[in-house]
């Protein structure tokens, strides 16, 4: 077992890991922050994506004793200060973005790091960023729309592609 | 995953003393390895990860080279290689996805030599040198076929270096569920000859097409492939995703449009 300490969403937590812990299992079970889903464990789907340091990653794919000393950030930290939905969580709900909801804490968390690089992105772009992000219900289409809207743009009525 | 320990050391030195322990094993970006471990079929007794190495994370431009440090993810390869080396760029920017790039890395992409790897083609295409704790590798002698290489146990690949082409593209026939390449081809155009570098397809691992290499070296244009015929089926993998016979007809396909698609 190791000691590790990282900021997970403004809190400092300190934890002994063991060397094959990853990072998903650190935050679900440890800390119980369940919002961070596992959907395959092989690094396919997205739905674990969480912010490490600022970049986006899948914490089934990374060992926690890796995010030592890091600054994550994980679905339970993105709503405002005040508890209500933040712009691109509201915009997933008012362009029905999700279906069952399994995939959306990961979805959002890569939007997030999306617009965060590239605050108007193209239709194109969105696509091209969620390459990683498995949904299983929506057909993506108002996933795209959603985050369109969430970036201050028009949204398609009928996506293309 | 069986247990084992993690060492997180922060120079080369560190890591290459704490690699010297039975049974230990470097950790890149974990992309490839953390999967392996998952199905058990690593047993390492400790993994020494490199992810905190600050002097093996780089993108330099020295003269005509493209100097990457071996720790330097595909994400900021990406980013960083975009103005020297546009066709290397847009090779790590296509890799996986966001997520996968942040984490992954050029030196583990290397070591490994998975055959559908998408860097190896571009290193045999333009001749790159591969640097270790303890020598420098020629391309053409570092990669040795699917999933092996030259390197030592317990060696690091601590930079990889690119001479830069003049022109170049990297053609990947995507294999829709992985992501990673069907086929994929480099084309990198120098002053005084042309490589070709072939992944995903053949039994042997990555390859030089050097019978294209030869036909474009005079005359680089894709109709100077025409009478150059297609590597053979025999050599090539046959898997649920397409049969020898159709990842063969795809190198020329691919090389051709790289030869076209060159900037
Ligand atoms: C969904 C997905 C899609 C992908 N798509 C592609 C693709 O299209 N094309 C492609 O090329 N790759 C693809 N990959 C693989 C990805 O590029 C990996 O990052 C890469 O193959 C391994 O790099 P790593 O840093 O993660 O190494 P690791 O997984 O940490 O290690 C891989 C191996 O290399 C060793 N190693 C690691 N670093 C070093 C080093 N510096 N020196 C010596 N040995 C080292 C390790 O011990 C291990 O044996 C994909 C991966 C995923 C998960
Ligand atoms: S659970 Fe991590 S990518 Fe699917
Ligand atoms: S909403 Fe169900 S998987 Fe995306």
């Amino acid at each position: 077992m190791t000691e590790v300490t990282m900021n997970v969403n403004g809190r400092k937590v300190t934890r002994s890991v063991r060397g094959n812990e990853l990072l998903v299992e650190f935050l679900r079970e440890q800390l119980r922050l369940t919002g961070t889903h596992v959907g395959c464990d092989t690094s396919q789907c997205g739905a674990c994506c969480v912010h490490v340091n600022g970049e986006l990653v899948k914490a089934c794919t990374m060992f926690a004793a890796e995010a030592d000393g890091a600054e994550v950030a994980t679905i339970e930290g993105q709503a405002n200060a005040d508890g209500s939905l933040n712009v691109i969580q509201q915009a997933f709900q008012d362009y029905h973005g999700l279906q069952c909801g399994f995939c959306t804490p990961g979805m959002v968390m890569s939007a997030a790091s999306l617009l965060k690089d590239n605050p108007k992105p193209t239709e194109e772009e969105i696509r091209h960023h969620l390459q990683g992000n498995i949904c299983r219900c929506t057909g993506y289409h108002n996933i795209v729309r959603a985050i369109m809207a969430a970036s201050g743009q028009e949204t398609p009525a009928v996506a293309a592609e | 995953m069986y247990a084992f320990e993690i060492e997180r050391p922060t120079s080369v030195a560190d890591a290459v003393s704490a690699l010297s322990a039975d049974e230990a094993q470097p950790l890149g970006g974990g992309q490839t390895l953390i999967p392996t471990l998952k199905q058990r079929l690593a047993m390492p007794s400790k993994l020494v990860s490199l992810a905190g190495i600050e002097e093996m994370k780089y993108v330099r431009r020295d003269g005509d080279v493209l100097v990457i440090g071996g720790g330097t993810t595909h994400g900021r390869i990406a980013r960083e290689a975009a103005e020297h080396f546009p066709g290397l760029a847009a090779l790590a920017g296509k890799i996986g996805d966001p997520a996968v790039r942040n984490r992954g890395t050029i030196g583990g992409s290397i070591a490994n030599n998975d055959p559908s790897a998408c860097y190896p083609s571009a290193a045999m295409a333009c001749g790159a040198t591969i640097v270790t704790n303890s020598r420098e590798i020629a391309a053409d002698d570092y990669f040795q076929g699917m999933f092996t290489t030259a390197l030592e146990e317990g060696e690091i690949v601590t930079e990889v270096r690119f001479p830069i082409p003049e022109k170049s593209a990297y053609m990947k026939f995507e294999q829709i569920a992985s992501r990673f390449p069907l086929v994929g081809v480099f084309v990198a155009k120098f002053s005084d000859r042309v490589g070709v570098g072939v992944t995903g397809a053949s039994n042997d691992g990555v390859f030089r097409w050097t019978e294209a290499e030869e036909a474009l070296a005079g005359n680089f244009s894709a109709d100077a492939l025409s009478g150059v015929t297609a590597p053979p089926a025999s050599d090539m993998i046959a898997d649920l995703h397409g049969t020898a016979e159709y990842r063969a007809h795809l190198i020329p396909v691919m090389t051709r449009r790289g030869v076209a698609a060159a900037a």
